[in-house]
């Protein structure tokens, strides 16, 4: 009888913290899923904004769901209406942004590895030195080198130019692509370095046969990185070129800020989707390595 | 010759990359630091004017409005980062369904430009069509949202769109550091009877001092040279009510013909950025010494 009884209780119990684990776990996924909803919130009503003619966006609210799938903003932001002066949308600059991304992240990425490469595997006397004065790099703001970078394009005769820009962009991007290289090029053993300078290999043949073949996940890390920087910049972009030299993220801004009659939501939210899609492609198809990147970048830069 | 050549290929390869960055960091720093000691207008002087710059500087108003904004606006996006960010890596980390999904959910937002983040926060707070409308018409008849319009509350706007934008990435440094605790340590206190409050609060958290560390560099970095964002959102209005130091310093250089004022804000900045950086550098540069 006492045993039953003992049990019993012990039984209860059991089912009492049953019940609070499964409201915990209720609890959990409830507040997973209210962050979630704040994180996808703009996304979604930029989606249906775009979708949405200017009509259903003042009778309807934020929330409300587009009649159709109607892309005419889409075809406004991207080819403008066709009349010639003041219509300005973002086809030539988004080929502008992509004539100074690939280029820029080229030389980057190329600067990067081979810098790393010398500062883990041809060690000299006061490389971590060089190794800091290049990190620092990482970390200035810019604002600090927006004067004499503007004398100096201008000196080059290359200011509001793609060239300039890809100019800057290279030079500012080479501090995190060398941390990203030198980072991976410490883990590989310095032997198979030894072994290959014994038997006669020079320093092009090591870096091309020993340590390109292996640098694939780093590469795709670097270039991801530089792409998403210096596709979403908007500060050099801003300084440095104006009318027809301009990248995406100042065209955009400008669409945004000088539509001079009514304000077109749908137009500004399918310009603004549009500005956005290559990266985020690119981080749902890579995801692993754009994170990669932002943790290495971020802990030490 | 030959042999020359070969000796210091390393160092000439290494050359352009030290080079560039010699010039174009650390001599345009100089450079900068200089035009901040002269009397520049449009265009850069050369005749050195002492500290005039930097006692015009803070004798502006414009300017103690922007580090005031700067501070207020900091404060705020470190603390909701963090918060929300340490608040999410850690119900991640319960074995959760779907992780990959929600992880990829809080994250892409760091994928997008400020100017995108901005353009979108822009037209959902703007009180004619957007939030304040969806709940009007919910029936609130009352409910206001006005800050992206309100001089005192503008800032907090910025604040909104920033947190969205920023708080997956603390996630993710969080998510990645509790992860790569050693799994004993948790059991071993779960076996001495700690619950899953006391393990973390406790044992784990306090482990994660290097990662908060981090995130706090990283988020004071970003809000010191946070621009786009503010121009997308709010251009510094209404009025001056939002201004920050990184856009003074664009518009004095490039709207206003201040360029010695200008100079002298960006040696301001960089100098704030520099007291958080480098004794992170060193304690990083210490660390991996250690090791």
């Amino acid at each position: 009888m006492q045993d039953n009884l003992k049990s019993s209780s012990y039984q209860q119990l059991e089912q009492k913290s049953k019940y609070t684990n499964m409201f915990l776990r209720w609890f959990l996924y409830f507040v997973l899923i209210l962050f979630a909803s704040y994180f996808i919130f703009p996304l979604y009503v930029m989606v249906v904004t775009s979708l949405k003619t200017m009509e259903e966006i003042r009778q309807g609210t934020l929330l409300s769901w587009p009649s159709g799938l109607n892309f005419d903003s889409w075809a406004v932001a991207w080819g403008g209406r066709g009349y010639g002066a003041g219509d300005t949308f973002l086809k030539p600059y988004f080929w502008n942004s992509i004539k100074m991304v690939v280029p820029a992240v080229f030389f980057s990425t190329f600067i990067g590895a081979m810098t790393g490469y010398v500062l883990t595997k041809w060690r000299f006397k006061g490389d971590s030195w060089v190794f800091l004065f290049l990190l620092f790099g990482c970390f200035i703001p810019f604002q600090a080198i927006l004067l004499p970078m503007a004398r100096t394009l201008g000196a080059l005769g290359i200011s509001n130019s793609i060239v300039g820009l890809v100019l800057v962009h290279t030079v500012y991007g080479i501090p995190f692509t060398t941390l990203f290289f030198r980072n991976y090029y410490v883990s590989v053993p310095t032997e198979l370095v030894k072994a290959a300078r014994i038997d006669g290999a020079g320093f092009f043949k090591i870096f091309f046969k020993i340590l390109l073949p292996i640098s694939a996940p780093i590469i795709v890390v670097t270039v991801i990185w530089q792409f998403t920087q210096i596709w979403n910049d908007f500060l050099f972009g801003s300084t440095f070129s104006f009318g027809e030299a301009a990248p995406i993220q100042v065209a955009l801004n400008n669409m945004v800020l000088s539509s001079t009659s009514v304000k077109e939501y749908n137009v500004d939210m399918a310009s603004a989707i549009i500005a956005g899609v290559p990266t985020l492609i690119v981080y749902v198809l890579a995801g692993k390595y754009f994170i990669r990147g932002l943790t290495s970048g971020a802990v030490k830069g | 010759m030959f042999k020359w050549l070969e000796k210091n290929l390393p160092k000439i390869v290494m050359a352009p990359a030290v080079g560039l960055i010699g010039w174009f960091v650390y001599g345009f720093v100089l450079w900068t630091l200089y035009i901040s000691f002269t009397n520049s207008k449009i265009l850069p002087k050369y005749e050195l004017w002492g500290f005039g710059q930097y006692e015009k500087l803070w004798a502006s108003r414009k300017w103690l409005i922007s580090v005031d904004n700067l501070l207020v606006f900091t404060a705020l996006f470190l603390i909701f980062c963090i918060v929300i960010g340490i608040i999410l890596a850690i119900f991640l980390d319960q074995k959760i369904r779907a992780e990959g999904v929600l992880r990829t959910i809080y994250l892409y937002p760091m994928a997008l430009s400020f100017i995108v983040t901005g353009t979108a926060w822009k037209w959902i707070l703007n009180p004619t069509l957007g939030i304040q409308k969806m709940f009007i018409d919910w029936g609130f008849e009352n409910f206001t949202f006005d800050w992206l319009v309100n001089r005192e509350m503008a800032i907090y706007t910025i604040v909104i769109a920033g947190v969205w934008q920023s708080a997956g990435f603390v996630m993710a440094l969080f998510l990645a550091g509790l992860r790569s605790v050693e799994d004993e340590i948790v059991k071993a206190a779960k076996i001495d009877g700690a619950g899953l409050f006391t393990v973390y609060w406790r044992i784990l958290l306090p482990m994660m001092r290097p990662v908060f560390f981090t995130s706090f560099v990283i988020l004071v970095h970003i809000s010191i040279k946070s621009y786009d964002l503010i121009v997308a959102l709010t251009q510094g209005g209404p009025g001056i009510s939002t201004t920050m130091p990184a856009l003074f310093m664009t518009q004095a250089a490039f709207h206003k013909s201040q360029v010695g004022l200008s100079a002298a804000s960006a040696m301001m900045m960089f100098m704030a950025v520099a007291a958080v950086i480098i004794p992170y550098l060193y304690s990083e540069l210490r660390r991996e010494n250690a090791r």
